[in-house]
C-alpha cells in the first residue's frame, strides 16, 4: 500500500526533445503524472517543454517551464516543499539532475524522498566501475571496461585491451561522445571528444557483431519481478540500438536463451534494488549462450515506451505506482481491467520499431550509423508476418519508401561496402543487394544480420517477383494477392509490381487495386492488442490491422458517432511533439461532446498513441490505402487532417476524392494554399503582397531573374543531390557552386528561386477561423531576421518590438486570407515585415508547430476551439488582446548537433533543431534567460570568442559585445572582428583562424584549452575559405560540448540578457501564476 | 502445399495448409500462448491426445535442436523422447530457420515423428473461439480427401498408461549417499528429473500405477501428466497409503501431481474451461506477498474448498483465483499446480525443488 505521508510530488521531465531524448519522455511523465492523480496527490512538474502534452492543463497541478537543472529545480523545491520526488521519467537528464541534487544534499535539506529506485541504485548502474562491481557480486558478465580519467590512461587501456575498442564518455545519454576506434590515431579524436562532455571516460573491448537483446523489467519493493518485454536488434551489436531496426519480442533466441537473458535480467534488478522500472541491455554471442550486459537504464526509456506500446503493459504508470509502494500485485491490468499487473505479455503479433532519420538535413554530417545514436524519430509497426511489419515500417517512416521493394532504384557505387559499412539507408541496400543476386551467406557476411531475418526479407523479394510474371490486374490470382497482402504489400507495390504504372497515373492504379481487392474479398481484419494474446476476454480499444486474419476482433457501430483524427507519425524535424499535443487535445474535445474519438497514429513516442487518450487507438499506417480501410470499418461522421502536421494534410485531396468527410476546410482549399502557384494566384487576386517567386528551368532563366530581382535569392532545388535542400545565395559565385552542389536544374527538376529579404522581421499568425472569419490569432514575433527556419527561430510571443500599424496589417491581411478559402479550423500564416512593408511568404490550413507554445502563453486552448469549429459546434469569438499580457513567452530551439558527427552547426533556411522550449518571464530578458539555459546554453564564467561575420552583423553585436567586456568577460576575437572591436575602443586578443596555422594564438587551441565557454560565430557568406574556418570552429565548439551561437540578434540578444538580469533575479513561478 | 481444414466440434471452420506429416487428426484442440519453447512443448507428454494451437504466429524461427541423449538416458534438450500431441497449429510457419543449435527444421522433425502441421490459421481467432466456448475436440482434415476419421475423444482415455514408463528407472545423481526419491511417471517432464538430480538427489522413476510404498525411498515426487487425473484412481490409492504411513516423508506434487495429491487429500477436480498453457501465468503463495510467473499447462483444477482439514490452499492464480498448490498443514507435504521446472518458461520458481530437497 502507499505511504500514507506524501501528498505532494514532483516530477522532473526532460527538456526540450533532442537526439536521445524525445518524445517517449511526453508519454512516461504523463502517464506517471496520471497515476500520482489517481492517488489524489498534488504534482509539481518542471517541464520547459511547452509543446508536450505533460505540460497542458490539468495534467500537473502545478507546471513551471523551467530549465531542469539543479540550480532551477531547488528553486522550485524551496518554494513548493513537496515530500517525494520522481526522477525516472525525465530521460538522463532528469536524472543527472536528481543525482546531483543528492549528492549536494539538497534533498535531503528540504527532506524530500525519492520514489522509486533509490539513487544509489541510479548510481551504480550509472557510474561503470561500480556499475561492474555490483554486478560482479552476481556473477554476472559485464563488459569489461576501464574507466579513464586522462588521454594517458584511455591510451594504455586500448593497448591492453588490443583493437578495435570503444569508447564512452560516462553519464552521458544515448552514447553521446562514444564510438569505435580502430587504432590509437582514432582514440585520441575521440577519447578527447568524449572528456569534453564527463570527467570519466570507458574503453571497452568491441563486440561488433553480436547479438544485442534487451529487456525491460519490473519490480516492486516486495521483490517481485517482471520481465514485461524482450526485444531483438536487427543489426547487431555496433549500431547503437536507438539507429537499429528492433523487432519484439525476440525472434531468433531458443527457449533456453531467453530463459537464460531473463533470470539474468531478475537478478541484476534484484541485486541493484530497483522499484519500478529499468531497460537491460545485453551483447549475445551468435553460436554459443556466451553474453555480456551491456548496460542498464534505471529509468523509462525509449525502450520502455517502445515496450509500452508493444505489449500494451503501461510500464511508467505502473512503474510509478510502485514508486508509491504499491505491490504488483495490488494493480491491475488496464486492458483487461480484471486480471493483475503482476504478469509478463504474451504477444500474438509481431513488432517492429524503425528509425528516422533526417541526416538530409544537415551539411557535412557522416551518415554512417555507429555507436552513437543520430536518429530523430521513430515508428512501430505491428503485423502477424515479419513481412508485414517490416513493410509496413519501412512506409511508415515517411521517407519515399513504399515497403521493402517497388521503391526508386537507390544509386550505390559498392554495394560490398554499403552492406559492410550501413547508413541510414540500409534496408534499401540489403533490398538492392537481393535484387543484383547477393546470396543471404554474402549479406550475412557483410552485415551480420542474422539470416531468419534476412531469409524473411528475401520471402518478400520472392514473392515480389512473382507479382512481376502477372501481367496487369487479369493476371494476378487471388491467392497470390492475398499472400503479397499477408506479406505487407501495399495497394501500390502491387500496382507497380504488376506493371500498372505503364497503363495509368499511379493515383488510379492504386484505386484499381483495391477495388480488384475488394472484389476477391482481400480485407484486412481489425485486431486487439490485449496483452493476454486473446486468452482473457479484454474490453481494450488498442487496435491494428492486419492480412493475417479471419475476423476482426472489434464490432462496428455504424451509429454515426466516430470521429476520426489523423496523427503526425513519426517525429520527424519539423514535426514532432507539437503535433502530438494537437491531436491530443483534438481528441479531448471530440471526448467532451460524448463522442467516439478515433486516432491513427503509429509513433511509439507519443502520448496520442497512448490506448487511454481515445475510444479507439489504431496504431496503423497513416496511408491514403489504410486510412481508407478505417474509414470504411468505422463509417466516421468525420476525419480531421488538421491537427496532425504534413502527412495527414497531403492526404487531404485523395480521401476527399474518395468521399471521406473531411471536418474543417475543404481538402480543394488546402491544395490552393499548397500549391505554390494557385497560392500565388490568389494572394494577387486579393491584393497581398509575396516576395517576386519564379520557378525556372535553366541556368539562363535563373540567371535573368536574378538579375531583375537581385541578390540575395532564397533557392528551393525541387530535386536534391546531396546536402540541405534550400539555401540562401548571396552572389553569383555561391549560387552556382550551390546549384552545382546540391542540384540538378532542368525541365523535370525545376529550382524555385524568390528574392531574399534582408533585415527583414519575420512574423508568424496562428489563428482558428470559422467559416472564413477569424475567431482567435496569436501574433508572435521572431528575434532572428528572416533567413533562419521558423522552426529554428527563437519565438516571442506576444510579438514585443513591432509597429502597432504592422499589427494591424498584419490582421487586415489573414482576414482576407482566411476569407478567400474560407478556412475553418486552425491554421497559419508566415509573414515578412520591414518597416510597414508586408510581404506574406507562406500559408498552412492546418495547426503548426507554434499552435501549442501560443496556446498556453495565451491561456486559450486554440486547437479545442479549432476542434469546435470543425465539429460545428457554437465557439465565442475571442476578445483577448495581446497587448493585456503582463508576461512574455519565449519559444526557443534545441539542437542536436553534438549527435550529428560532422554537420555544420549552423542555422539557415532550412530546419535544424530537434525540439524548443517555452518560457515564460516577466519581460523579454527573464523568458530569454530561462528559455536560453533549457536549451543548453550556459551564462559564461570564462573568455568568449567572437567572430561576428560581415559589417551589418558586426554592427548589430556591437553593443553586446561592449556589455561583455563591461561585465569583465576577457573577448577572444579573430581577424576581422577584432580590427573593428579594437575601432571601437573594446579590448580584446585576437585569435587567428584553422587555416592560419602558423600564427598563435589559434581558436581551436583556445577551445581545446577550455579557455572559452561561449563561442558566437557568426557565418558570413558562403564562399569556401569562410566555411571551412567558420567550421572548425563551430565544429569544435559542439564537439567540446562549449555553447555555440550563429545569429547575431540571437546572440545580441541572449548576452543583453546575461549582462542585465542574474539567474537569482529570474522569478520562480508556475504556470498558473502568470496571470 | 496441401490445404487443411480445422474442423471443431460446433462446425466451426478454420482454414491453413499443412507443413508437418500429411495426416488427418482428431483430438482436443488447446490453446498455449507461449511466445517461445516449442521443442520443449512438443515433447511434454502432458499434450498426448491434444492438437496444440499457439497463439505466438511466428513459429519456427530457430529450428530444432538434435534429439541426442545424455549418457543417463534423458535427452539433451527435450521433455521426453517424441511428440506428444497429435498436431501443431500456427498462424506463420517459418520454413527458414537460424540458429547454430539447430539440427533441422520443424516440418521436418514434423514429418519424421508423423505429425500433422497446419499453417496460416488465424489462431487468435480460434483461441477466442476455444475461450468461449471451451476447449473442444476438432479434427484437422485434408481438403482433398473425405472425412474418414472418427471423431477425438479425451476425458475418459487413460493417456498417462500411454505415456508413463513401463519399467523402473533409476537416475544417479553421482553423489555418494544421496538421497533417493519415487517419482511417480504419469507423464512425467524430463526436466524434473534433471532438476532432482543437479540437487544431489537420486530418483527412481515408477510407473503410474506402481505401488510404491513398499520401496525404500526418502521423498516422494508426483509429476505432471496427460488427461482427466480421475483416471489415475489407482495413483491416488497409493498416495492415499503413503500420507497413511507412521513414517512421515516429504512429498512433492507438480501439475498433476498437484490434483493427484489433492485428491488423496480429500478433494475434488473439475475441468477447467479453457485451461492455463502459457508462460505468464501468475501465482501468488496464500498469505504473503511472494508472487511468482510461472509456466503452466493443464486443463483441469483442484477445487480447493473440498480439501481436508488437514490441508490447505499454498498459491492462488491471480487471473482467475484458481488453486495453484496445496500443502499440509503439519506434514511436509505440498504440491504447485505450475511447472516450476519450467521448460519451456520462466525458471522463478525453481527454488521450490530447493525447498523440497531441503526437507528430505
Amino acid at each position: 500500500m502507499p505511504a500514507k505521508h506524501i501528498k505532494k510530488v514532483l516530477l522532473l521531465g526532460s527538456g526540450a526533445l533532442k537526439i536521445g531524448e524525445a518524445g517517449e519522455l511526453d508519454y512516461s511523465g504523463s502517464q506517471a503524472l496520471k497515476a500520482l492523480k489517481e492517488e489524489g496527490i498534488e504534482t509539481v512538474l518542471i517541464n520547459p517543454n511547452i509543446a508536450t502534452v505533460q505540460t497542458s492543463e490539468g495534467v500537473a497541478d502545478h507546471i513551471y517551464f523551467l530549465p531542469v537543472t539543479p540550480y532551477f529545480v531547488e528553486r522550485v523545491i524551496e518554494k513548493e516543499r513537496p515530500q517525494g520526488i520522481l526522477l525516472a521519467f525525465g530521460g538522463q537528464t532528469a536524472l543527472n539532475c536528481g543525482v546531483t541534487l543528492f549528492k549536494e544534499g539538497i534533498l535531503e535539506k528540504y527532506g524530500i524522498e525519492v520514489l522509486g529506485t533509490p539513487v544509489q541504485a541510479i548510481i551504480d548502474t550509472e557510474d561503470r566501475e561500480l556499475f561492474v562491481e555490483r554486478l560482479d557480486e552476481i556473477n554476472v558478465n559485464t563488459i569489461k571496461s576501464q574507466a579513464c580519467e586522462n588521454i594517458e590512461d584511455a591510451r594504455k587501456a586500448a593497448a591492453e585491451l588490443g583493437y578495435p575498442v570503444i569508447i564512452r564518455a560516462a553519464f552521458a545519454l544515448g552514447g553521446l561522445g562514444s564510438g569505435f576506434c580502430d587504432n590509437e590515431e582514432e582514440l585520441n579524436r575521440l577519447a578527447e571528444k568524449a572528456f569534453s562532455f564527463s570527467p570519466q571516460v570507458l574503453v571497452e573491448k568491441s563486440l561488433k557483431g553480436w547479438k544485442e537483446i534487451e529487456f525491460e523489467v519490473v519490480r516492486d519493493r516486495y521483490d517481485n519481478c517482471i520481465a514485461v518485454c524482450s526485444m531483438e536488434n536487427f543489426d547487431p551489436l555496433g549500431i547503437h540500438t536507438g539507429e537499429s531496426i528492433v523487432v519484439a519480442p525476440a525472434q531468433t533466441l531458443n527457449n533456453h536463451e531467453v530463459q537464460k537473458l531473463r533470470e539474468l535480467s531478475l537478478r541484476i534488478i534484484r541485486h541493484i534494488g530497483i522499484v519500478g522500472e529499468c531497460n537491460i541491455q545485453f551483447a549475445f554471442d551468435t553460436q554459443s549462450e556466451e553474453y555480456r550486459v551491456i548496460e542498464v537504464n534505471a529509468r523509462l526509456s525509449r525502450s520502455s515506451a517502445l515496450a509500452s506500446k508493444a505489449t500494451g503493459y503501461p510500464l511508467a504508470f505502473v512503474a510509478c505506482k510502485l514508486g508509491l509502494g504499491y505491490g504488483l500485485f495490488d494493480l491491475k491490468n488496464s486492458v483487461t481491467k480484471n486480471t493483475t499487473a503482476f504478469f509478463e505479455p504474451a504477444i500474438d503479433y509481431v513488432v517492429c520499431k524503425i528509425p528516422r532519420w533526417d541526416l538530409g538535413k544537415f551539411r557535412g554530417v557522416d551518415r554512417e550509423l555507429g555507436s552513437s545514436m543520430k536518429s530523430v524519430g521513430e515508428v512501430m509497426a505491428i503485423g502477424r508476418t515479419f513481412e508485414e511489419a517490416i513493410q509496413k515500417g519501412l512506409r511508415m517512416i515517411g521517407q519515399g519508401m513504399h515497403g521493402f521493394v517497388e521503391n526508386k532504384e537507390l544509386e550505390i557505387e559498392n554495394i560490398d561496402a554499403a552492406l559492410r559499412e550501413p547508413t541510414d539507408k540500409r534496408v534499401l541496400v540489403i533490398s538492392k543487394a537481393m535484387r543484383q543476386g547477393y546470396s543471404i551467406d554474402q549479406i550475412y557476411d557483410l552485415t551480420k544480420i542474422d539470416k531468419w531475418f534476412l531469409r524473411k526479407l528475401q520471402n518478400i523479394r520472392t514473392l515480389d517477383n512473382q507479382l512481376h510474371e502477372c501481367k496487369g490486374l487479369e493476371g494476378l490470382d487471388a491467392e497470390l494477392l492475398r499472400k503479397a497482402k499477408v506479406y505487407g504489400f501495399s495497394d501500390f507495390q502491387i500496382a507497380r509490381a504488376i506493371g500498372l504504372e505503364d497503363e495509368m497515373d499511379m493515383e488510379e492504379a492504386v484505386i484499381a487495386v483495391r477495388n480488384c481487392r475488394k472484389a476477391m474479398g482481400i480485407l484486412p481484419f481489425v485486431k486487439q492488442i490485449d496483452t493476454l494474446a486473446a486468452e482473457y476476454p479484454a474490453q481494450t480499444n488498442y487496435l491494428y490491422l492486419t492480412y493475417s486474419g479471419v475476423a476482426h476482433d472489434i464490432p462496428f457501430e455504424h451509429d454515426n458517432r466516430s470521429i476520426v483524427v489523423l496523427g503526425s507519425g513519426a517525429y520527424r524535424i519539423g514535426s514532432s511533439v507539437e503535433f502530438d499535443w494537437c491531436g491530443v487535445q483534438a481528441l479531448n474535445t471530440i471526448r467532451k461532446q460524448g463522442l467516439r474519438s478515433v486516432m491513427i497514429n503509429y509513433n511509439p513516442e507519443t502520448v496520442s498513441t497512448d490506448y487511454d487518450m481515445c475510444d479507439r487507438l489504431y496504431f496503423d499506417e497513416l496511408t491514403f490505402e489504410r486510412v481508407m480501410d478505417i474509414v470504411e470499418l468505422e463509417a466516421p461522421q468525420g476525419v480531421i487532417i488538421s491537427t496532425g502536421g504534413q502527412i495527414p494534410n497531403n492526404l487531404a485531396l485523395k480521401l476527399d476524392a474518395q468521399k471521406v468527410p473531411i471536418l474543417g476546410t475543404q481538402a480543394k482549399y488546402i491544395d490552393n494554399a499548397e500549391d505554390r502557384e494557385k497560392f500565388s494566384a490568389m494572394l494577387s487576386r486579393i491584393g497581398v503582397d509575396q516576395p517576386e517567386w519564379s520557378a525556372l528551368t535553366t541556368m539562363e532563366d535563373v540567371n535573368a531573374f536574378i538579375q531583375r530581382v537581385g541578390f540575395p535569392v532564397l533557392v528551393r532545388p525541387s530535386y536534391v543531390l546531396s546536402g540541405a535542400a534550400m539555401n540562401v545565395c548571396s552572389n553569383q559565385e555561391e549560387l552556382e557552386r550551390f546549384l552545382r552542389l546540391a542540384a540538378n536544374v532542368s525541365k523535370k527538376h525545376p529550382v524555385v528561386i524568390s528574392k531574399f529579404m534582408q533585415n527583414t522581421k519575420e512574423v508568424e499568425m496562428d489563428a482558428v477561423a470559422k467559416n472564413g472569419e477569424i475567431i482567435a490569432y496569436a501574433i508572435s514575433e521572431h528575434i532572428e531576421f528572416a533567413g533562419v527556419h521558423s522552426g529554428d527561430a527563437t519565438i516571442q510571443f506576444p510579438a514585443q518590438k513591432l509597429y502597432v500599424e504592422t499589427v494591424r496589417r498584419i490582421k487586415k491581411i489573414s482576414a482576407q486570407i482566411a476569407r478567400e478559402p474560407c478556412i475553418s479550423g486552425p491554421f497559419n500564416i508566415q509573414y515578412l515585415a520591414r518597416d510597414n512593408e508586408i510581404k506574406v511568404i507562406e500559408c498552412n490550413l492546418r495547426a503548426s508547430r507554434s499552435f501549442p507554445f501560443v496556446s498556453k502563453v495565451l491561456k486559450v486552448n486554440l486547437i479545442e476551439m479549432a476542434t469546435r469549429v470543425m465539429m460545428g459546434l457554437p465557439v465565442e469569438k475571442l476578445h483577448k488582446s495581446f497587448f493585456d499580457f503582463d508576461y512574455v513567452g519565449i519559444k526557443a530551439s534545441q539542437f542536436s548537433f553534438n549527435r550529428l558527427q560532422k554537420a555544420d552547426p549552423v542555422l539557415g533556411v532550412d530546419m535544424s533543431s530537434t525540439g524548443e522550449v517555452g518560457c515564460l518571464g516577466d519581460d523579454t530578458n527573464c523568458a530569454l534567460m530561462k528559455a536560453m539555459l533549457s536549451v543548453g546554453h550556459r551564462i559564461p564564467q570564462r573568455g568568449i570568442l567572437l567572430s561576428t561575420g560581415g559589417a551589418k552583423e558586426k554592427a548589430a553585436m556591437l553593443d553586446a559585445a561592449r556589455m561583455l567586456h563591461e561585465h569583465g568577460y576577457p573577448l577572444y576575437a579573430t581577424g576581422g572582428t577584432s580590427r573593428y572591436l579594437t575601432e571601437q575602443g573594446i579590448p580584446n586578443t585576437l585569435v587567428h583562424w584553422p587555416s592560419d596555422t602558423d600564427m598563435k594564438p589559434q581558436a581551436l587551441d583556445l577551445l581545446h584549452q577550455h579557455e572559452i565557454d561561449l563561442v558566437v560565430n557568426i557565418p558570413k557568406d558562403l564562399s569556401a575559405g569562410e566555411l571551412t574556418n567558420g567550421y572548425k570552429i563551430r565544429r569544435t565548439a559542439v564537439d567540446l560540448n562549449i555553447p555555440l551561437l550563429t545569429n547575431s540578434r540571437l546572440a545580441a540578444a541572449f548576452i543583453t540578457a546575461f549582462c542585465t538580469i542574474k539567474p537569482d533575479q529570474l522569478a520562480i513561478k508556475s504556470w498558473e501564476e502568470y496571470k | 502445399m496441401r490445404k487443411v481444414t480445422l474442423l471443431l466440434d460446433d462446425g466451426t471452420k478454420f482454414h491453413g495448409t499443412s507443413f508437418g506429416y500429411e495426416k488427418p487428426v482428431a483430438g482436443e484442440v488447446v490453446f498455449n500462448t507461449a511466445m517461445m519453447g516449442y521443442p520443449e512443448s512438443l515433447t511434454d507428454p502432458s499434450y498426448e491426445g491434444q492438437i496444440m494451437v499457439l497463439t505466438y504466429p511466428l513459429i519456427g524461427n530457430y529450428g530444432v535442436p538434435a534429439l541426442s541423449k545424455e549418457p543417463n538416458g534423458l535427452t539433451t534438450y527435450m521433455e521426453s523422447d517424441r511428440i506428444h500431441p497429435r498436431a501443431i497449429i500456427v498462424t506463420d510457419y517459418s520454413e527458414a530457420y537460424s540458429h547454430w543449435n539447430a539440427k533441422e527444421c520443424l516440418a521436418d522433425w514434423l514429418k519424421r515423428e508423423q505429425i500433422t502441421g497446419v499453417t496460416g490459421v488465424d489462431t487468435r481467432e480460434l483461441t477466442k473461439v476455444l475461450r468461449e466456448q471451451g476447449v473442444m475436440m476438432g479434427k484437422i482434415l485434408f481438403d482433398d480427401e473425405p472425412d474418414n476419421i472418427p471423431t477425438a475423444e479425451y476425458e475418459g482415455v487413460n493417456f498417462v498408461e500411454q505415456v508413463s514408463c513401463k519399467e523402473i528407472i533409476t537416475y544417479k545423481s553421482g553423489q555418494a549417499n544421496a538421497k533417493k526419491v519415487v517419482l511417480v511417471d504419469c507423464g512425467v517432464k524430463e526436466n524434473i528429473i534433471r532438476c532432482l538430480i543437479n540437487r544431489g538427489v537420486d530418483v527412481i522413476r515408477v510407473p503410474w500405477d506402481y505401488d510404491f510404498n513398499d520401496m525404500e525411498f526418502d521423498g516422494l515426487f508426483l509429476a505432471n501428466g496427460p488427461g482427466n487425473p480421475d483416471i489415475c484412481e489407482a495413483t491416488v490409492q497409493n498416495i492415499r497409503k503413503f500420507l497413511a504411513n507412521p513414517v512421515v516423508r516429504p512429498c512433492m506434487g507438480i501439475c498433476m501431481g498437484n490434483q493427484l495429491l489433492a485428491k488423496a487429500a480429500g478433494a475434488k477436480i473439475y475441468k477447467l474451461k479453457y485451461g492455463h498453457r502459457s508462460h505468464n501465468q501468475p501465482v501468488r503463495q496464500l498469505g504473503t506477498t511472494h508472487c511468482y510467473i510461472t509456466s503452466q499447462n493443464h486443463g483441469y483444477a483442484v477445487d480447493d474448498k473440498t480439501l481436508g482439514a488437514d490441508w490447505e490452499p499454498l498459491f492462488v492464480n491471480m487471473n482467475d483465483g484458481s488453486n495453484e498448490g496445496i500443502r499440509h498443514k503439519k506434514n511436509p507435504w505440498l504440491s504447485a499446480q505450475f511447472h516450476p521446472e519450467a521448460c519451456s518458461g520462466p525458471v522463478d520458481a525453481e527454488d521450490l525443488f530447493d525447498k523440497f530437497v531441503k526437507l528430505l
